[in-house]
């Protein structure tokens, strides 16, 4: 177990080392710095402001510098959208915005999401169950900004029932939120679906109902513990999920979170940004897919996952 | 004695319900042990037509009804998009002067934007955009997947360890915050060099567009890992099978055997996970042209025309909701359509 924990720690920060790395050299790639705009300025202009910002030396220079900057925790400053503001500053700002929404979907997705498959499973082959299969099924082929962008027309341009910008008071998480947990809870609703299927088969199922216990104590004391946890599984990628969801919900919805900032900073080429938010949020995935495996062990023994580490 | 009595007496007898012995009565006719005749030979012979595995799959996959509306749908999408285009005399990116932002008419049917441009024509290149994208991108999966697998799971010990330790490490990267670096940051070196480059390769590639050039090689560089990990699942179970034992000592080589006896034997499993990786193809698509950095204008997508239409939201809410319900069916029947061959291809796999 020790030994396990340990090469997922390795493995993790040999990824985001490798993150790290590929983001800076293709931020490099890039032809045409952080100054060039309509407005060019002088050569020596541009000297002036590459020597201050150590982008005339070498490239493998370059890297080793800002890693060991970022190991000090210093992924330097903005150089464009908020100018010489240090970075970790700003994400200290955003994140927790972006937490705050992030928190409120995970905790709909899976309020909603298990019980939809849970009841699936219980009238598996009936009529509730065809219903909630389209839905499922419905939810996770509808992008992200599909969602987002009906939901604005309808409740925010239409009904003016919610704000549709910002984020001030209750009501103007609704939006976000749901539009993050849409696709998630679909999936875990399929997820949960097939899981407690698979569970309700078993033979402790049918020992509990040879005792005579009734049909919705077994789904819900007996089934669902075990269904549990492959849904736990699902949490890693659920972060990843809701992570991404982010860029697409901040900017619709114009919420001053990380995920906005990220596509903005994308979109002005402002590298420093790029590459802490980019390492900042993969760390968060890698970090998370970690403790999730970890916890899959701890739930259920009979999972050997030093051999193979599928997923 | 009815049928129903006869029932409850044999349930009240309480005996086992096992087949009856012969009757000890019975006495063969003389001729019960003539020669049968060629004609009855031919009649007791139940004459069933050998089923291939593709007639069995086909069957299976029309029988499903959800399977087979989809692929409905898919068809009048593919129509929609490959077709429809053919009866306008305009191009796309045809602008119209005077014919800016009209609604919704029967020579526009979808209306016009603000250039003046046709939307349902737009639409329609959207679409195709949309489903080139999920072909290509898929096919790229395809072709590493399969060749990266085959060749760890074929070879494996030490080479497999290597290979499978390399898909783990992509494995956990979050795939599209770098699909999102990758295709914004090698958009412009591309561009660059189709405009310097004077080879029939930079041409063609410079008439897809840089940008989506970009998507694929994004996608092809990290989506391909699940593919290669069934692959590799499969042919390390198959390679251990009698036939290739026998086509080694009949001194197949290692090429051959892989291409001739294995791939043909994981058809059904590469088929179906390329299949899956269309509509997430498309979505990885959409939402990046979304965020504005898919496909560049004039091309359009049905990502970018959900974006454009975002600043006229108040006024012209349609123009979001058509490509965005198009975007979806597509998406929707392709997954349907992937499940339905899932069951078809790979009965054992059916939930």
């Amino acid at each position: 177990m020790a030994k396990y924990i340990c090469k997922r720690i390795i493995m993790a920060i040999v990824v985001l080392l490798l993150i790290a790395s590929l983001t800076f050299l293709l931020m490099n790639l890039v032809p045409g710095g952080p100054f060039l705009s309509e407005k060019a300025p002088s050569q020596a202009v541009l000297d002036a402001l590459n020597a201050k910002y150590g982008l005339d030396q070498p490239l493998h220079i370059q890297l080793k510098n800002y890693m060991v900057n970022a190991l000090h925790g210093d992924f330097g400053v903005s150089l464009k959208m908020q100018k010489n503001r240090p970075v970790t500053d700003i994400i200290i700002e955003m994140f927790p915005v972006s937490l705050r929404v992030g928190i409120v979907a995970v905790i709909v997705a899976v309020i909603c999401g298990v019980p939809m498959g849970c009841i699936a499973a219980y009238y598996r082959g009936g009529k509730m169950d065809s219903f909630l299969r389209v839905v499922m099924t419905l939810g996770i082929s509808i992008p992200g900004f599909v969602v987002a962008t009906l939901l604005l027309i309808f409740f925010g341009v239409k009904l003016h029932w919610l704000p549709t910008m910002g984020l001030n008071g209750w009501t103007s998480y609704i939006m976000p939120a749901f539009t993050l947990a849409f696709y998630p809870m679909c999936y875990l609703g399929r997820l949960s679906r097939s899981s407690m299927l698979d569970a309700i088969n078993q033979d402790y199922i049918r020992t509990a109902r040879a005792k005579g216990v009734k049909g919705k104590a077994i789904i819900f004391k007996h089934a669902l513990r075990n269904a549990l946890i492959p849904v736990v599984t699902y949490l890693g990628p659920l972060t990843a999920g809701i992570v991404t969801g982010g860029f697409v919900a901040e900017t619709v919805f114009c919420i001053p979170g990380l995920g906005r900032y990220f596509v903005q900073s994308v979109l002005n080429r402002d590298y420093p940004i790029i590459m802490a938010t980019t390492i900042f949020l993969a760390a968060l995935v890698i970090l998370m897919n970690l403790v999730v495996d970890i916890l899959y062990k701890v739930i259920d023994p009979r999972i050997d996952i030093t051999k193979g580490g599928e997923h | 004695m009815t049928e129903a009595t006869k029932d409850l007496k044999k349930m009240l007898s309480l005996q086992p319900d096992w087949d009856r012995l012969p009757d000890p009565n019975f006495e063969f006719l003389p001729d019960d042990f003539e020669l049968a005749s060629d004609e009855a030979k031919e009649n007791f012979i139940e004459k069933a037509p050998p089923v291939t595995y593709w007639q069995d799959a086909v069957r299976r996959f029309k029988q499903n009804t959800v399977a087979m509306f989809a692929l409905g749908l898919l068809i009048v999408i593919i129509l929609f998009a490959f077709v429809g285009p053919l009866f306008f005399e305009n191009d796309y990116t045809t602008m119209v002067r005077g014919q800016e932002n009209l609604g919704m008419s029967l020579k526009h049917p979808f209306g016009t934007d603000k250039f003046g441009r046709d939307l349902m024509l737009r639409t329609m290149y959207g679409s195709r955009i949309s489903l080139l994208v999920g072909i290509c991108a898929s096919a790229i999966v395809l072709v590493i997947g399969t060749i990266y697998g085959s060749i760890s799971g074929f070879v494996g010990g030490r080479v497999d360890d290597i290979m499978m330790r390399i898909v783990e490490l992509i494995y956990s990267i979050p795939e599209v915050l770098v699909v999102l670096l990758i295709s914004i940051t090698i958009k412009i070196p591309i561009q660059n060099w189709c405009n310097s480059s004077d080879s029939s390769l930079a041409h063609s590639v410079a008439q897809t567009g840089p940008s989506l050039i970009a998507i694929f090689i994004a996608f092809g560089l990290l989506y391909w890992v699940t593919m290669s990990r069934i692959i590799r699942g499969q042919v390390l179970m198959l390679k251990q099978q009698e036939y290739v034992t026998a086509a080694r000592a009949l001194g197949a080589g290692s090429k051959r055997i892989v291409k001739r006896h294995l791939w043909p034997n994981c058809i059904g499993q590469i088929i179906v996970t390329t299949a899956m990786q269309i509509p997430s193809a498309i979505f990885l698509e959409s939402f990046l042209s979304f965020l504005g950095i898919g496909v560049a204008a004039p091309m359009t997508s049905l990502g970018s025309m959900a974006s454009d239409a975002l600043g006229g939201i108040y006024t012209y809410p349609y123009r979001l909701i058509i490509p965005a319900i198009i975007l979806s069916l597509l998406i929707l029947s392709l997954n349907l359509v992937g499940d339905g061959l899932r069951d078809a291809l790979d009965p054992r796999l059916k939930k």
